[in-house]
């Protein structure tokens, strides 16, 4: 579904992804796993076409995207949940749902949405989305990239700073979605929550993809995980 | 003849009516500034030369083609919205990735080179433009007597910067635009395409101010000065009402022409300034402006 190879990014002139490599079949969910400073976000910012500059390989279906401009790449459907969650504080809750365009097809309509994240409901009046509690931010980031058709979603730390039955929440709406054929790239510091949700883990250091562990592998893996993670 | 605070009702209702009338103007200059300034980030200095190619367009259309003033309210803000559509693409969006600085002054630039190209063609002295027979004359308020086509200003002016909320603030579209305001590349990520939004909303508020002009034609005479004119009291309304503020803008541009007109029947000799008072004391207290959002 997405391969990538050789990717290489900058941020004017420091070079933060030196030929990262890895791949994401369709209905996987894959974590990008690493410590802080690692690449992680940069990698989902590169697919997703919002560093100033990249170069290297990016295929989505098979189609090239390194050279097209983010709404394109977004067209293609791919769709990001960002690490900052990215809620509009001039927009209300319900037009922060609705903001994305639908790119296919296929997405979840907004009563299904609502039944995966009841609280949304509960605060669909709000007039600010910004107001919403970190939890619910973070739902509705989530919620409103499931509504586009987009297949591939790019999540980038959902359960960062977040009370566990949120945790627990939103690995529940990430194995659900996963039942429902969409695609998943997952960035956890966590890999105790990546565990419950992850088919395969990539760990990323210096801008790099240093090694893959299958899911059934992580327990016997500990060890070198926990020299790769500094924990 | 009725007094009200030792002043002739009839000056005091026909200054607040000029001042309405200019309000009515400082409202939808300081909209379309504010929408711009909201999304390309740049204060657009080449307003008021837009405006007042507006009513020149009005005149031309007029004079050389035969087509009156109603058509007119609809063509000359599309063919000056295409004018500003073009300005874009073609060079102001060279400089969105430089300092705020150069757009003012490419702007600045814009303004000095259109009016002046109108100058050489046309002089300064102005063209009447005559008022449509259907909006001539005056109707009697029991108060005094209200010229018709100045009422028809007030209240198009009304109904036009209420549309242009209301897109903002109350459709899908308006919700794009104000996240992109916010948060351009992310929006840009969910799929919307936004550079040409940007142009798209530069070619708006290019209209909006072209459709103002066509509006002042019949009232001040056509000029290439007419944009100069108001744009200095347009920036104050801007600054005061808080950059980028929709209901901001319009609510202060209609309350400084009010003002403005108040000041003409009880002190005269202020009324050029009290515009600029009004900016010192807002930003003295309050920064940001009236309607401005905490950073
Ligand atoms: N906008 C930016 N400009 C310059 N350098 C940046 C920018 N964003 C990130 N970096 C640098 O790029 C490197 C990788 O950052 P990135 O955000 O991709 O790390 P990460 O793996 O997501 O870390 P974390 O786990 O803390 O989120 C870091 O050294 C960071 O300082
Ligand atoms: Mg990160």
């Amino acid at each position: 579904m997405l391969e990538i190879k050789g990717l290489n990014a900058w941020y004017g002139e420091s070079h933060i992804l030196h030929g990262v490599d890895f791949e994401v079949r369709e209905g996987e969910v894959v974590t990008l796993l690493g410590r802080n400073g690692a690449g992680k976000t940069t990698t989902m910012k590169a697919i997703m076409g919002l560093v100033p500059r990249r170069e290297g390989s990016i295929r989505f279906r098979g189609a090239e995207t390194i050279k097209m401009m983010p709404n394109q790449i977004a067209k293609a459907g791919i769709a990001i949940c960002p690490e900052e969650r990215g809620i509009f504080g001039s927009l209300s809750v319900t037009e922060n749902l609705m903001l994305p365009p639908v790119v296919a097809p296929g997405g979840l309509d907004v009563p299904t949405i609502y039944q995966l994240f009841p609280n949304l409901k509960e605060r669909a009046r709000t007039a600010h989305g910004t107001r919403l509690s970190g939890g619910e931010q973070q739902m509705l980031a989530i919620a409103r990239i499931l509504r586009t058709g987009a297949k591939m979603l790019l999540l980038d730390e959902p359960t960062e700073g977040l009370a566990p039955v949120i945790v627990q929440q939103i690995g529940r709406t990430i194995r659900e979605i996963k039942n429902r054929g969409f695609t998943v790239l997952l960035v956890e510091q966590n890999f105790r929550f990546a565990q419950t949700v992850a088919d395969r883990h990539y760990v990323m250091e210096h801008g790099k993809v240093i090694d893959m562990i299958p899911n059934h592998k992580l327990e016997s893996s500990m060890d070198k995980l926990h020299e790769y993670l500094g924990v | 003849m009725f007094m009200i605070f030792g002043i002739p009702g009839p000056l005091l209702f026909g200054q607040l009516l000029l001042g309405l009338i200019n309000g009515a103007f400082y409202a939808m200059l300081s909209l379309g500034l504010a929408v711009i300034f909201g999304m390309l980030n740049i204060i657009n200095f080449a307003h008021g030369a837009l405006f007042m190619m507006g009513a020149f367009v009005s005149w031309m259309l007029l004079t050389y083609v035969g087509i009156g003033y109603f058509p007119s309210l609809i063509l000359a803000p599309l063919i000056v919205g295409i004018f500003g559509l073009l300005l874009e693409k073609t060079i102001i969006s060279r400089l969105y990735k430089l300092d705020h600085l150069y757009g003012l002054l490419l702007t600045f630039g814009l303004a000095l080179v259109i009016e002046g190209l109108f100058r050489n063609a046309y002089g300064s002295s102005g063209m009447p433009y005559r008022i449509p027979s259907v909006l001539q004359g005056a109707t009697n308020l029991g108060f005094m007597y209200m010229p018709n086509y100045r009422g028809w200003v007030v209240l198009v002016a009304v109904v036009v910067c209420l549309a242009t909320w209301a897109i903002i603030e109350k459709t899908s579209l308006g919700a794009t635009l104000r996240a992109a305001t916010e948060n351009a590349p992310l929006v840009q990520a969910f799929g919307v395409d936004v550079p040409r939004l940007i142009t798209l909303t530069y070619a708006g508020g290019v209209a909006l101010a072209a459709f103002a002009g066509v509006l002042a034609a019949p009232i001040y005479s056509v000029n290439p000065n007419m944009g100069t004119n108001f744009i200095n009291t347009v920036f104050a309304v801007v600054v005061i009402g808080g950059m980028g503020s929709i209901m901001g803008s319009i609510v202060t541009g209609f309350a400084l022409g009010v003002i403005e007109g108040l000041t003409k029947v009880f002190y005269p000799q202020a009324s050029a300034t009290v515009v600029f008072l009004v900016m010192v004391i807002v930003l003295l207290t309050r920064p940001r402006g009236l309607f401005g959002k905490a950073a």
